[in-house]
């Protein structure tokens, strides 16, 4: 009997045969329906997939398009505002190398009467100095344009004015030179001018101004050729060239300034050396003028001591030996010795306190520099006002300069101004310590004059801390004395107080 | 009358002992430094505290700060500063809660015993007593005082002992004066000042100083 494997076996009659054949076919058709479904739903969710990923590189694609849109205008717009600016930069360039140029013309004067003056000086010394003077005129006169115009600093480093200074073997000193006899005022003034770099560096510039005012020129003259030429030529050529003159010139003005700029500045800036000498002469005068005040200071104490305070311990040694003679025999007179031991050693306490207050005051020592000012207003006959605003304490030399130094202003507001208030500002700006000191009285101090030498030894003694002392101080006040002091705070302290 | 006693310098701590024992104080404690010198005032709390103003460990006014401390936690803890130097910033600073009980002197006011525990039992008392250098300073910035400038020197004598802490019979004894010249002064001054008069000694004394710390 046959056997169909796969469809179990053959059992009973054909009818019944059938109807499982039937049945197969039904079960096979389901199985190919179920295959079919599932291919077609697999075909439709592939479909679905590749559309979406179409739309999405569409979308991207639109985005792209639109962010590249986008840059371009904004790079568009950024190039119309920057050749706005550039315009407006070169007309102001075109105006600037006007000036310029004109103040060129000037230096050719200059250049003149100075290689005149110079080259004369072989037969005729007197004229030496004048000429390097009107040289050192016309390159100050450049630093300050180079600083007004085009915001560049350039440092001056002239050696300063020589005071001839004797030495013990009667000989004399003038800087670092050493000579056997004093020298007239006119021989040190000549030495100076010929002997300082700067001045031979100014000449150098001198003579080159010309030129660089040449190169200010080129653009002026091709602007000013290209716009009047227009007026009386003929013939198409001639305007085409003259206009092209022009954009010429205005294409080339900013780069003439800056080029203007750069050989200026090249020629007059004093090497790096020169800045360094500046300082090292700078601390040598600081260093002199802080060991001579130092120096005085301790001589004072020497004498203060010497005169007050041992001369009263002396005194109370002799009067306590007499004491123990006298104790026997005439205690009355004994006890009126001691008595006078004691007031001498009161004496001797109270010129102590002065000199102590004098070397480093206790307050100051307590409670830092605000306090110690606060203390010193309160102290003082007029009306102080004091407004701090620091956040740490300062070195104690510096608070040392700084309270000694607002002590004297405040006794000069009350001797000299005729000031009822005063006003002490007491701050710390970046990393420099600021105290001001404005006063309502009549003004008029002025620390470069004679009237002046207390506000001139302030001066030295913050000098010594690379300290700059400004005076404003007008006929009728107010008076505003401003120290300023370069230091670093150390965070306030966190003791008991 | 108990003490507590703030000195760092030994030899000056026991003479101040032996001064006071010797006119019948008793002393609590003596101590040498800032921390040491609060935690006294504030366990022991004693009728008054004598202290140096610069005390170990910082050796700033290390004392002063205590002292102020204490009195923030226990008011009108009387308290008696010495210095070797007398400022009017620290002077003002002890006056400011206006309370009494405060005394500020310099140190070599213990030279004269007498007065010195005189200034000890006034402060103990809920006075005060102001060194003269102190006075005197006031009276200098106040120079530019046109109702002060109106005294008469005698008048200004009298102001100056009354600042000082004292009460009107012992500036009479001080100036050799009737106890009723002294008042009639006093009424004098406080009229020129503009100040109420009052009968309490102490009252007297801070409305005179407080005027002159121009508060």
């Amino acid at each position: 009997m046959r056997e169909r494997r796969g469809y179990g076996p053959y059992r009973g009659d054909r009818g019944e045969w059938r109807s499982q054949v039937r049945e197969w076919h039904e079960e096979h058709r389901r199985e190919q329906m179920a295959v079919h479904t599932e291919m077609v739903r697999e075909q439709r969710e592939q479909w679905r997939r590749h559309q979406e990923a179409h739309r999405e590189r569409v979308r991207e694609q639109r985005e792209r398009h639109r962010e590249r849109h986008e840059r371009r205008r904004e790079r568009h717009e950024l190039r119309r505002a920057q050749r706005h600016e550039q315009a407006i930069e070169r007309r102001k360039a075109v105006a600037l190398g006007l000036r310029l140029s004109g103040q060129s013309l000037g230096t050719v004067f200059g250049l003149l009467v100075a290689v005149v003056g110079v080259a004369l000086t072989v037969c005729l010394p007197f004229v030496g100095p004048p000429a390097l003077r009107t040289t050192r005129w016309f390159a100050r006169r450049q630093r300050r344009m180079l600083a007004e115009v085009f915001g560049h600093e350039v440092p001056e480093a002239y050696r300063p004015a020589l005071t001839g200074e004797r030495l013990p073997g009667g000989k004399f000193r003038y800087g670092d030179r050493i000579e056997r006899k004093e020298r007239s005022s006119w021989e040190v003034e000549f030495w100076r001018l010929y002997g300082d770099p700067a001045s031979w560096r100014d000449l150098r510039w001198l003579a080159c101004a010309p030129l660089l005012g040449l190169v200010t020129l080129v653009p002026t003259l091709c602007l000013l050729d290209g716009s009047l030429g227009q007026l009386w030529v003929s013939g198409e050529l001639n305007h085409v060239m003259l206009a092209a003159l022009f954009v010429g010139g205005w294409l080339i003005a900013p780069g003439s300034l800056t080029a203007y700029r750069r050989w200026s500045v090249a020629l007059l800036e004093p090497p790096r050396n020169a800045a360094l000498e500046q300082r090292v002469q700078r601390l040598t005068e600081t260093r002199a003028d802080a060991v001579d005040t130092q120096a005085a200071e301790l001589r004072r104490i020497e004498r203060d001591l010497h005169d007050g305070v041992q001369a009263r311990l002396v005194a109370m040694g002799l009067n306590l030996g007499a004491v123990e003679q006298l104790m026997e025999t005439d205690p009355e007179a004994a006890r009126e010795l001691l008595a006078q031991s004691r007031e001498a050693s009161a004496n001797a306490l109270q010129e102590l306190r002065g000199l102590v207050r004098g070397i480093h005051p206790p307050v100051l020592a307590e409670r830092g520099l605000a306090d110690a000012i606060r203390a010193l207003a309160l102290d003082s006959p007029l009306t102080v006002e004091v407004v701090e605003d620091l956040p740490g304490r300062a070195e104690p030399p510096v608070e040392s300069a700084v309270y000694f130094a607002v002590s004297e202003l405040l006794t000069n507001a009350a001797r000299h101004s005729g000031a009822g208030r005063v006003w002490i500002d007491l701050h710390h700006t970046g990393d420099a310590l600021r105290v001001q000191v404005t006063d309502d009285g009549q003004g008029g101090a002025d620390h470069r004059s004679g009237s002046g030498t207390g506000l001139r030894g302030i001066e030295r003694r913050l000098g010594t801390f690379d300290g700059v002392l400004a005076l404003s101080s007008p006929q009728g006040g107010p008076t505003i004395v401003t120290l300023e002091l370069p230091c670093a705070l150390s965070s306030r302290r966190t003791s008991t107080c | 009358m108990r003490i507590v006693l703030a000195e760092d310098l030994y030899l000056l701590r026991e003479g101040l002992i032996r001064l006071l024992e010797a006119h019948g104080f008793e002393i609590a404690a003596a101590v040498e430094s800032g921390p040491e010198l609060q935690r006294a005032l504030v366990d022991l709390r004693p009728d008054v505290a004598v202290v140096d103003v610069r005390l170990p460990p910082t050796f700033t006014d290390e004392g002063l700060q205590a002292a102020l401390a204490a009195r923030r936690q226990v008011p009108g803890l009387p308290v008696l500063v010495l210095s070797q130097h007398v400022e009017q910033l620290y002077a003002r600073e002890l006056l400011a809660d206006g309370s009494g009980g405060v005394g500020y002197l310099l140190k070599d006011r213990v030279f004269n015993a007498e007065q010195f525990t005189d200034a000890v039992r006034r402060v103990a008392a809920g006075g005060t007593a102001m060194d003269p250098d102190v006075i005197a300073k006031l009276m200098a910035s106040n120079s530019r005082d046109e109702p002060l400038a109106a005294l008469t020197p005698r008048e200004r004598e009298v102001l100056e002992l009354m600042a000082e802490g004292r009460s009107n019979a012992a500036v009479a004894q001080r100036l050799f004066i009737s106890e009723g010249a002294v008042g009639k002064h006093t009424t004098s001054i406080f009229t020129k000042l503009g100040l109420a008069a009052s009968d309490d000694d102490n009252r007297r004394v801070l409305a005179v100083l407080a005027y002159l710390n121009g508060t």
